[in-house]
């Protein structure tokens, strides 16, 4: 261990440390809104991974298929409720006929764009505008039905749901890994050391999306009304925030870092259909570094499971694993032996 | 229920009885991991099924397909099943190698002939009781092994790295290299582990770099054949890179891209098939195997699928001297159809040529690999 190598891994594991920040932030932010463990976050990270790649190979990726089908069914619940005369129907008006619209703008795109050929951006902004939706159609789906359960059940409903969402994976995008053409092909030297191109692409990304986390919870209208939901769910119903517009809107951010994560994770290696949960586990480590409740606490929390799993992974290689999964244990005897039991709020 | 009703039903269940298809005489189960982790080995075998023989002599064969999802408990479940409800005579699977190691006990104890086409050795080798009933229809780790440390010893290696999985593949591969470059003067400077669902190996690599060896061996299996490798190669790796029979596999080639060019392994002949000598009897059966799954399935099949397809050639040539002793679905059928596959001798199959003894249950000579070399994103043999 000199010097260089000590570098070279603490790049590896800070690189790292910033997609497992990015899960982390977002597992924390859609627990505090709507008390759902986001456990499916990892597969949003491996589903922008895998339609990044089938847009790079200019196949058109099948998870249209799966955007359509969500849109049909939220929008075919909207009607049964219509019809049923529920006090909870939504009024069928724009936001119903977006429902309609805009998969068939989705498939229209995916089918006649040239895809392999597009600059990266726009191969980027195609993947998101795929995936991003489908949070909080999921959320509304799934979810928004159950919203006062109690967080046991939620969380059970979020298991079924990543179990779920991995046998899609599979039939979307088949047992075989894909990787992407790296966002930037470069060396920088700094200082002797030669840094990838690509990790400060990942860094300056992680960052650009936590400040702009961060900016839209203390300087919006809409962010304050989520962090007002988040502190206190009867409170902000009171003050008339809409709890599912809350939902759906921790939903869509999750969606949006999920695959952002995967299109940022996917030049460095091979991601399958199941790789997600393992990425979105160790981010969730962070996040209870955090105690599921402080950002910046889960933010550098995930950076140090990064920096642990690259350093350990050099040392003992085999016991890598065990090592990064056993940080929980000490983290969850001082958590709980330092903070003060609070009566859950069943709002 | 009414009369109507109940007359409607009795009047399907008749035609339903009669539209069932005539009893198969042996049954064969198979179980494979078509979805979970090992899909990208289940699914060609998985798709294999139906170019095995339903005919053999005079008795009909009837496969019973069973998925496992990958996971060993399942494997368990699955394979108990068929044993106890649908009494099989033999069984082909599992695809994963602790799942097929998790399941021996189990055929032992019921008498059921396996044939596992799975990668690690353990499943044959050390021969105990249990394992008598075990066959295994892939190249044992060894014989790859003896390929690659050959081509070593040729090209003078003294030094090796080795990346090996965290998992029995990898476990076996660290155990059956350690001998062998004992045996061979070649010192193994370093062994790092990962695991397959690894974003990075840059620690892994950077240890094995660091010890500067001629040669590096990665143990892998699948996909994650391609991570070390290319780990290695973007941080300055000059030497040779070999790798196992687990990365004979378009996926290889297909994540590798540049970086992999010049990979040596040791794999099936299935891989060069064009550049085999047709003197090689191996070569018509590999042929007939790829045109079948291609007319059937659209695309190339993986070795993987082969390795399945052996198993039916095996049983075709066994069972009908099984029958001659016993009855099938019988205990003694069982025991007779162990005995025949035991007593295989030179059964020409897709991946080489079949002799089994009572210790070796794999089978494999050396007729049963060749040394590979990726060349320009194609596999070439090596001369």
């Amino acid at each position: 261990m000199n010097a260089q190598i000590a570098v070279l891994l603490g790049q590896d594991g800070i690189s790292n440390g910033a997609i497992y920040a990015l899960l982390a932030l977002s597992i924390v932010l859609v627990f505090t809104v709507t008390r759902v463990l986001l456990i499916p976050q990892g597969e949003f990270v491996s589903y922008g991974a895998l339609t990044m790649a089938a847009i790079q190979a200019g196949q058109p990726s099948a998870i249209v298929w799966l955007l359509a089908l969500l849109c049909a069914g939220s929008a075919a619940v909207d009607v049964a409720q219509v019809l049923m005369r529920s006090e909870r129907a939504p009024a069928l008006r724009w936001a119903f006929a977006g429902k309609l619209l805009y998969p068939l703008v989705m498939i229209g795109l995916v089918y006649t764009l040239p895809l392999a050929t597009l600059p990266m951006a726009l191969q980027i902004a195609l993947t998101l505008a795929l995936l991003m939706p489908l949070g909080p159609l999921l959320y509304r789906l799934v979810f928004q039905p159950i919203a006062d359960a109690p967080a046991l059940v939620l969380l059970i409903v979020a298991i079924a749901l990543h179990v779920s969402m991995v046998g899609v994976g599979l039939l979307v995008f088949g047992p075989g890994g894909a990787s992407t053409t790296p966002l930037v092909d470069a060396m920088v030297e700094v200082g002797g050391v030669r840094i990838k191109g690509q990790t400060l692409c990942v860094i300056a990304v992680a960052l650009v999306l936590i400040g702009a986390l961060y900016l839209l919870s203390n300087r919006t209208l809409y962010g304050k009304a989520l962090r007002a939901a988040a502190m206190n769910r009867m409170g902000a119903r009171l003050m008339g925030i809409s709890p599912v517009f809350a939902g759906k809107a921790t939903f869509f951010l999750a969606a949006l870092v999920g695959a952002m994560s995967g299109v940022l994770i996917a030049p460095m290696t091979a991601i399958y259909y199941d790789s997600g949960f393992i990425i979105s586990l160790k981010g969730f480590i962070g996040s209870i570094i955090g105690g599921l409740v402080s950002y910046p606490i889960a933010a550098l929390g995930a950076v140090a499971v990064g920096l642990i799993e690259a350093f350990s992974a050099f040392w003992a290689s085999t016991y890598k694993e065990i090592i990064v999964f056993t940080l929980i244990i000490p983290v969850l005897l001082w958590l709980s032996l330092t903070s003060r039991r609070v009566e859950e709020d069943e709002a | 229920m009414s009369i109507r009703t109940l007359k409607s039903v009795i009047a399907l269940a008749i035609v339903a009885a009669a539209a069932a298809p005539a009893l198969a005489q042996v049954k064969i189960g198979v179980v494979t991991s078509a979805t979970g982790p090992t899909s990208l080995v289940g699914i060609p075998q998985k798709n294999t099924v139906p170019l095995l023989p339903t005919k053999i002599g005079d008795l009909t064969v009837e496969y019973i397909y069973r998925d496992d999802a990958s996971d060993t408990t399942n494997s368990v479940t699955e394979v108990k099943k068929l044993i106890s409800e649908s009494n099989i005579d033999a069984l082909i699977g599992p695809s994963g190698s602790p799942n097929a190691v998790g399941v021996i006990q189990f055929v032992a104890d019921a008498g059921v002939p396996m044939l596992a086409p799975v990668g690690t050795a353990a499943v044959v080798l050390p021969m105990t009781e249990p394992k008598k009933w075990v066959f295994k229809t892939t190249q044992n780790d060894d014989i790859i092994a003896k390929a690659l440390v050959g081509q070593m010893v040729k090209s003078k290696v003294k030094t090796l790295g080795m990346i090996a999985l965290n998992d029995p593949y990898g476990e076996n591969w660290v155990k059956v290299m350690t001998d062998l470059a004992a045996k061979n003067d070649i010192k193994i400077v370093a062994t790092e582990r990962f695991l397959r669902t690894d974003t990075s190996v840059t620690a892994q690599s950077l240890k094995v770099l660091a010890a500067a060896p001629d040669a590096v061996l990665v143990a892998a299996a699948g996909g994650p054949t391609v991570l070390p490798e290319t780990t290695l190669v973007d941080q300055g790796y000059k030497g040779q890179i070999y790798q196992t029979h687990g990365a004979a596999l378009p996926d290889f080639l297909k994540l590798g891209g540049k970086k992999v060019d010049g990979t040596i392994l040791a794999a099936s002949l299935m891989l060069v098939l064009p550049e085999v000598p047709d003197s090689n009897p191996s070569k018509k059966m590999a042929s007939d195997y790829i045109a079948a799954y291609e007319k059937l399935n659209g695309s190339k099949p993986a070795t993987f699928g082969a390795n399945v397809y052996d198993a039916g050639l095996l049983l075709q040539k066994a069972i009908p001297i099984a029958a001659q002793k016993a009855k099938p679905g019988t205990k003694e059928f069982r025991a007779a159809l162990r005995d025949a596959l035991e007593q295989t001798k030179e059964l020409v199959a897709t991946q080489g040529v079949y002799n089994m003894t009572p210790a070796d249950h794999s089978g494999f000579d050396d007729r049963g690999r060749e040394l590979i070399v990726v060349k320009d994103g194609n596999w070439k043999l090596l001369k």
